[in-house]
């Protein structure tokens, strides 16, 4: 479980080269710090070799995966733009990872919170924007947070799954959520499943001119900060990492487990829901019913490479962000299918759970050279 | 009111629960790869993705050699391959098996919606060779039980010979003790001799096996083609049911038979134009299901050393 408590890892990791200053100890530690860049590097090298085999040319197509991702400034401001819902979901997985919890159902709480959202920008007209869009966001994050909480709830109470739970709840919201904009809350021409736009008072604006980026970007770093913050500063975050990190041990102490399970679920599953009305308000400007790419998915493995780690969660979003912009791109100029990007952001965690057992490796070579020398 | 009544009588039909026997048997199969894997000690989260690369390589199979049986093979190759990994990944290195089964199932379906469309075309969806309903001599002709279990293809049969094999090998020989030792006390029964690796390596490629059959049932035995993420969540509703039935294939069987009946209720609702939306239709098999594993299933005990790695001999 040591990929939930990366810091526990790191405190061992970082004072060992002080001790033992031998070439292999300074290597591993080197190797384990740098982890997320060397997945990152052999995820694309077996892309490389999967390109190949299918018959094409991986330079020529991760040349326009380049070109699509940072090739001009409209390609870096759709980076960005892609990396918003993975960092603010990607934080929400982030968070329940930290209580040790596995929340599978981002892509379903950002379903339920770009709905709830939408509701409120639509259906709460009048107000101004400072106002409204505050309220969206809120929204949202209530959708989100009841959609994570409810299995959190369960999984705190009765043990059952959290894994399974939220995973079916992810079907369940996505086809209510087109039943939605199919029907009740469709737009009154009738003719594309999909709602009215938001009005102007509810759009997140645009700040980078070049790049079309909303500010919905800064919304998200703003919100990774606070994330860093509550985790890490705060005596509610202290709890929730004790009981992640052993709930009986928790509870002697005094910390229930059941009510920091349930506060981080809901958390969780409230920044998912934010990544869902961000992304409505900011780029699509009505709600339909495919306009999550699987970006609840793609969380989990923002979450994975970022270490659980606020700052790592906003890079590794970047990352993510960058891929899918390009690789949309690969599949118009070179007509590369985009489905390969998924198959490298799958490889990119494959690789950094092996990483995070490097430190296991590390010390059974320890044990072995005490016991022989 | 008369569409509901039609829909009610139709759940007392034989159609109906013959195709709930169709429904269930992909299930079916991964969720007895996953009582053995889970016996073992190995979660397999990844479950989903096995299923989704023997759909695919089944399809595959079927096509470059014209033949189900070919396809199944390749299937169960394919789902076995990606077990493997899990292995590897679980076993060996001990890396954490949510997490990994989790990254499986994105890399598998990114892999297999490439190929499928860099090898057949964007759009293009290829009609393989698929099985052949073949109904059992004698059982077949038996009112009512004949038409729901003894006329399908000849995976069903396979899948029902699997539930009494699989609760025999596990709870009436050496094999069954040894697999559920090392996934209850992997330290005792390294003490004794066991190969704890070696048996969970073993499950757990099992495991990939058997969700592969499932999924070639999805590309061979209803549709006859790959679709891309055809498995639609059923490898997750298939841990589902191993939960809900207790890591035991007779209970387990049920708890898919349960599912499957679900799905085939709606399969009926929407042969039926009930005036149901259809997305509520799509709606129910999860949240009948997320309502069964919320309301049915009580504390449940899995087996001890589940998710957690065996390290031999670290002192």
């Amino acid at each position: 479980m040591d990929i939930f408590q990366p810091e526990a890892i790191g405190v061992q990791l970082e004072r060992t080269p002080e001790r033992q200053r031998d070439g292999r100890t300074w290597f591993l530690w080197t190797l384990r710090s740098t982890a997320p860049l060397w997945a990152v590097v052999l995820a694309l090298l077996v892309g490389a070799v999967v390109l190949e085999v299918a018959g094409v040319d991986p330079l020529r197509a991760y040349g326009a995966m380049l070109d699509g991702a940072i090739g001009s400034w409209a390609a870096v401001g759709l980076t960005l733009q892609k990396s918003v819902p993975l960092i603010l979901a990607g934080l929400g997985v982030a968070f329940a990872f930290r209580c040790t919890l596995f929340n599978i159902g981002a892509e379903g709480q950002l379903h339920i919170g770009a709905l709830l959202g939408t509701v409120i920008a639509l259906y709460v007209p009048g107000l101004p924007s400072w106002l409204h869009i505050p309220l969206c966001l809120l929204g949202g994050f209530v959708g989100g947070a009841i959609w994570g909480g409810l299995p959190g709830y369960l999984r705190a109470k009765r043990g059952l799954s959290e894994i399974i739970m939220t995973i079916l709840l992810n079907y369940v919201a996505f086809w209510f959520t087109s039943f939605l904009v199919h029907g009740p809350i469709q737009e009154p021409a009738g003719y594309y499943p999909q709602t009215e736009p938001v009005p102007e008072s509810a759009a997140l604006p645009i700040f980078w001119g070049a790049g079309r980026l909303h500010i919905g970007f800064l919304i998200a770093l703003v919100i990774a900060a606070l994330v860093h913050v509550i985790l890490f500063r705060t005596s509610l975050g202290f709890q929730i990492r004790a009981v992640g990190h052993n709930p009986r041990v928790a509870q002697h102490a005094g910390i229930s487990p059941v009510r920091n399970m349930v506060i981080a679920m809901l958390i969780s599953g409230g920044l998912a829901g934010m990544a869902g009305i961000v992304e409505i308000l900011g780029v699509q400007r009505r709600m339909s019913d495919f306009f999550s790419p699987g970006y609840g998915y793609d969380a989990i493995a923002v979450a994975l490479l970022g270490n659980a780690n606020p700052l790592g969660v906003v890079i590794s979003a970047i990352f993510f962000g960058a891929l899918r912009a390009g690789s949309n791109m690969m599949q118009r100029s070179v007509a590369v299918p985009a489905a390969v990007a998924g198959f490298i952001q799958g490889i990119t965690v494959l690789f950094v759970v092996i990483a995070g057992a490097i430190p296991q490796i590390h010390v059974r070579w320890r044990s072995r050279k005490e016991r022989n020398g | 009111m008369d569409s509901v009544f039609t829909f009610l009588a139709n759940l007392f039909s034989v159609d109906f629960w013959a195709a709930a026997v169709r429904f269930a048997t992909p299930l079916l199969f991964a969720a007895l790869g996953e009582i053995f894997s889970e016996r073992a000690g190995v979660l397999n989260i990844g479950l989903e993705g096995m299923m989704l690369s023997g759909a695919f390589g089944g399809m595959l199979g079927a096509y470059y050699f014209g033949s189900p049986w070919v396809g199944l093979v390749v299937a169960m190759i394919s789902g076995g391959v990606v077990a493997l990994v899990h292995a590897l990944i679980s076993v060996t290195i001990r890396g954490d098996q949510v997490v990994s089964g989790a990254a499986i199932n994105i890399a598998v379906q990114g892999l297999t919606t490439f190929l499928v469309r860099t090898v057949f075309g964007v759009g293009q969806r290829p009609t393989v060779a698929g099985f052949e309903k073949w109904s059992v001599p004698l059982l077949s002709d038996i009112p009512v039980v004949g038409v729901i279990f003894f006329q399908h293809i000849p995976l069903v049969y396979i899948g029902y010979l699997l539930i009494p094999l699989s609760w025999f090998l596990l709870f009436h020989t050496t094999w069954g003790l040894k697999i559920r030792a090392v996934g209850e006390h992997p330290l005792a029964a390294d003490t004794v001799g066991i190969q704890v690796a070696g048996w969970r390596y073993g499950m757990t490629v099992l495991c990939g096996v058997l969700a592969g059959m499932g999924g070639a049932f999805l590309s061979l035995g209803q549709l006859n083609m790959f679709l891309e993420n055809m498995t639609a969540g059923r490898g997750f509703i298939a841990l589902a049911a191993v939960i809900f039935g207790r890591w035991n294939p007779a209970t387990v069987a049920l708890a898919v038979a349960l599912f499957g009946a679900a799905d085939a209720s709606t399969l009926r609702l929407q042969a039926l134009n009930v005036q149901i939306p259809y997305q509520i239709v799509l709606m129910l098999p999860y949240l009948l299901t997320f309502l069964a594993f919320v309301g049915l299933v009580g504390r449940t005990v899995p087996p001890t050393a589940l998710g957690q790695p065996y390290r031999k001999s670290e002192r």
